[in-house]
């Protein structure tokens, strides 16, 4: 008995050993051959999009710096112009950040009602909750750009298409992220409102909406900072805004390049601005939420 | 509890009211009067005017239908039919629509007794049914008709130009030619074009029936007709959602890679510099703040336009976003881990590679799958600027102003895209990392 047991165990020990070194070089094979697909992947993925550019990165990578510098030398020898420059581009600044304040607080809205709309237990309607959540689908996948070139074939340029584009996709995105708070919330306060005889509206604006609303509001915050590049991008496709400013600046070329100085300044000042300032805001509201 | 305190508690519970109350309205009342604002700010009321309602109609109706031309050269004579009047879409001599009957005068049906006939000596004859017969002379570049001086509302008509819209169709004369637009619902020439000779063909015929073209077997010419279709350009839309994804995929891989290491840096656990550390974030506020905006106009002038200056644009934008997602991410590892690994005597490199990444993992990944969904939507974007993918077809489609099919096509294809890539990257998440609940 004894005997076997001795016999028996440097074997088991042995064997354990074997199938664990058998199975970590499985793992290491496996991880191995993913890490040289994803390399193949990433190499012939970089050779075929410099294939099918206009000119190759190896010969582009070296001008990197010229249009910068271009652009800063002619900024420089104006200088005392940039002042000025930013003054006159700064009501095109307050439209980008309008265009995104607006979408955001719409979309926000409309994020908010779609998001009470396809929650389980908190639906006004159980039924429509894949139909609300199927919208909100859509219309987070539909890019803003499509939006807006369409309406700005139907209502002529200017930062109304930018703004309602924008908003539909905010609502479609905060749409999803607001369901997935409003999931976690406790239905308890909801049930006591019903309790009383509340309507819907009241049970979701006294009940549901305290519990979720530092969530809700940080997400909005980070959706705003979404939304300001978003509106500047979309300006540059006819949009309206800072956006429109730096293509038509663009457009002159050389010559005009102090222009294009100052909007990048102010681009760039606002985007950095406004991210600092939310992400101090959500920050405290996420913080004070632990506590 | 005496009657002094219960009247304090009172008060207090009646300021706090009020002051709930005046939230209340306040927070309305600000954001009514920020709209407003916008509402003159954004000129709302002279939108009305400025809003083109024939475009929203054109594109409304185009989108899921098309039109065929025939059209009347008037100095040769000539009478062509093309589906959407384009080159490509023109049935080849010999053949026509069957609404079209006759050979010395061409009768046109428009269908519900709408008729066009077009005469020897560049006449024409319009019959629509509770109207009287219109007759139209082109010569030189001026028209001469028996229509009445006072029009209804869906004819204009002047002595150069005459245009009548009917439910059917659309007429045109000028003194150079004379063309009539029938509208039919669908996409026409969605699989093959005119000039194919499986156009018309059924799905069985070209499975199960005798070969079509002798040279090729039937699916591999029906393949290749449908893939090198020149109307709606199968081949070139394929590349170019193609090269949307491939910017999408390589900016954010790209960005991870390269900012994986950086974000170690930037991290005040594993950089004991404070001027690498501030450095480093500095670098990833710059990239983040200058944002793929300019650096696809910055980028598109060192590389040209195309996938990869979109990519390259993606790549350095994500560095920074990632950077900083990455350095929070491992200033909230667990040390034990670390130690433990520490105490069986490993250097700092294996420290880092069996101490913090399996923590950082999980994180990373879902960022970075997110983000790739995220991106394909900004690589839309960035391909209608710098001029790649399916975005720079679709901004092309919509600014002819005419092809509404295949923007409403490349639409579909686009939402498609998108949701395909939100399935995958919440798909390869669970496979990765496992579901949240």
């Amino acid at each position: 008995m004894t005997d076997i047991s001795i016999d028996q165990a440097p074997k088991s020990v042995d064997s354990i050993q074997s199938n664990y070194m058998a199975q970590v070089q499985r793992r290491r094979l496996y991880g191995g051959l993913t890490l040289l697909i994803f390399a193949v992947l990433m190499v012939s993925g970089f050779n075929i999009a410099d294939d099918r550019n206009a000119g190759g990165f190896w010969d582009g990578l070296h001008q990197i710096g010229d249009y910068p510098a271009d652009v800063l030398s002619e900024a420089w020898e104006k200088r005392a112009d940039l002042p000025g420059l930013i003054a006159q581009y700064f009501p095109a600044l307050i439209e980008t950040i309008n265009i995104a304040a607006v979408s955001t607080l719409i979309g926000a809205i409309g994020g908010l009602f779609l998001s009470l709309a396809g929650t389980r237990g908190l639906a006004k309607w159980p039924r429509l909750i894949p139909l609300f959540r199927r919208i909100s689908d859509m219309m987070r996948a539909v890019p803003e750009i499509v939006i807006a070139l369409m309406l700005i074939f139907v209502l002529g340029g200017g930062p109304v298409p930018a703004m309602i584009a924008i908003a539909i996709h905010t609502a479609g995105a905060l749409g999803k992220m607001f369901s997935e708070v409003a999931e976690n919330a406790d239905l308890k306060p909801v049930e006591g409102l019903a309790s009383t005889g509340a309507t819907w509206a009241q049970r979701m604006l006294l009940g549901v909406l305290p519990q979720v609303a530092p969530n809700y509001l940080s997400y909005t915050l980070l959706r705003f900072e979404i939304n300001i590049r978003a509106s500047a991008i979309l300006g540059f496709v006819g949009a309206g805004g800072l956006g429109y400013e730096l293509r038509n600046a663009m457009a002159w070329g050389p010559g005009r390049f102090d222009e294009a100085a100052a909007i990048f300044v102010l681009l760039f000042g606002t985007i950095v601005f406004f991210d600092q300032v939310s992400s101090r805001y959500r920050n405290r509201l996420t913080e004070g939420e632990r506590q | 509890m005496t009657a002094t305190d219960l009247s304090l508690t009172k008060n207090q519970t009646d300021a706090l009211f009020k002051r709930k109350r005046l939230i209340g309205f306040t927070i309305p009342a600000a954001i009514f009067a920020y709209l407003t604002y916008i509402f003159f700010a954004f000129d709302l009321p002279g939108l009305a005017q400025r809003a083109n309602m024939e475009n929203a109609l054109t594109l409304a109706s185009d989108s899921w239908s098309h039109k065929v031309h025939v059209t009347r050269d008037n100095r040769s004579g000539e009478i062509t039919y093309a589906v959407e009047g384009e080159r490509k879409g023109r049935y080849p001599e010999g053949q026509r629509p069957d609404w079209v009957s006759g050979d010395e005068i061409v009768t046109i049906n428009l269908g519900s007794d709408h008729l066009v006939r077009y005469l020897p000596g560049n006449r024409t004859e319009i019959e629509i049914p509770g109207f009287p017969l219109i007759e139209v002379q082109a010569e030189g570049r001026s028209l001469t008709s028996n229509l009445p001086l006072d029009l209804p509302d869906w004819i204009s008509a002047s002595n150069r130009r005459i245009g009548i819209t009917t439910p059917e169709g659309r007429i045109t004369l000028t003194g150079a030619r004379t063309e009539v637009f029938n509208y039919f619902p669908g996409w026409e020439l969605f699989w093959f074009t005119l000039d194919s000779p499986y156009h018309g063909k059924g799905l069985g015929t070209i499975l199960f029936g005798p070969r079509i073209d002798p040279e090729v077997s039937n699916i591999s010419g029906a393949i290749s007709d449908w893939w090198n279709n020149a109307m709606w350009r199968h081949k070139d839309v394929a590349w170019a959602i193609g090269e949307t994804i491939l910017m999408a995929f390589l900016g954010t891989m790209g960005a991870a890679i390269i900012a994986l290491p950086l974000a170690f840096l930037a991290a005040k656990r594993f950089s004991p510099f404070m001027l690498l550390r501030a450095g480093t974030r500095r670098i990833f506020d710059f990239v983040r703040g200058v944002d793929a905006l300019i650096w696809t106009v910055v980028l598109a002038r060192a590389f040209g336009p195309g996938p990869l200056t979109g990519a390259l644009a993606i790549l350095i934008t994500d560095t920074g976003t990632f950077g900083k997602i990455f350095s929070e991410a491992l200033e909230n590892v667990d040390q034990k881990q670390i130690e433990g690994v520490m105490s069986t005597g490993a250097k700092p490199l294996q420290r880092y590679r069996f101490g913090v990444i399996p923590q950082v993992v999980p994180v990373l990944l879902a960022q970075l799958l997110y983000f790739l969904e995220s991106n394909t939507r900004s690589a839309t974007i960035i391909g209608a600027i710098t001029g790649g993918g399916i975005g720079l077809m679709l901004t092309q489609a919509i600014q002819t102003q005419k092809d509404w099919e295949e923007v409403a096509y490349y639409i579909v294809l686009i939402v498609l895209m998108v949701m395909f890539m939100d399935w995958f990257s919440g798909w390869l998440r669970g496979k990765l990392i496992g579901r949240k609940n």
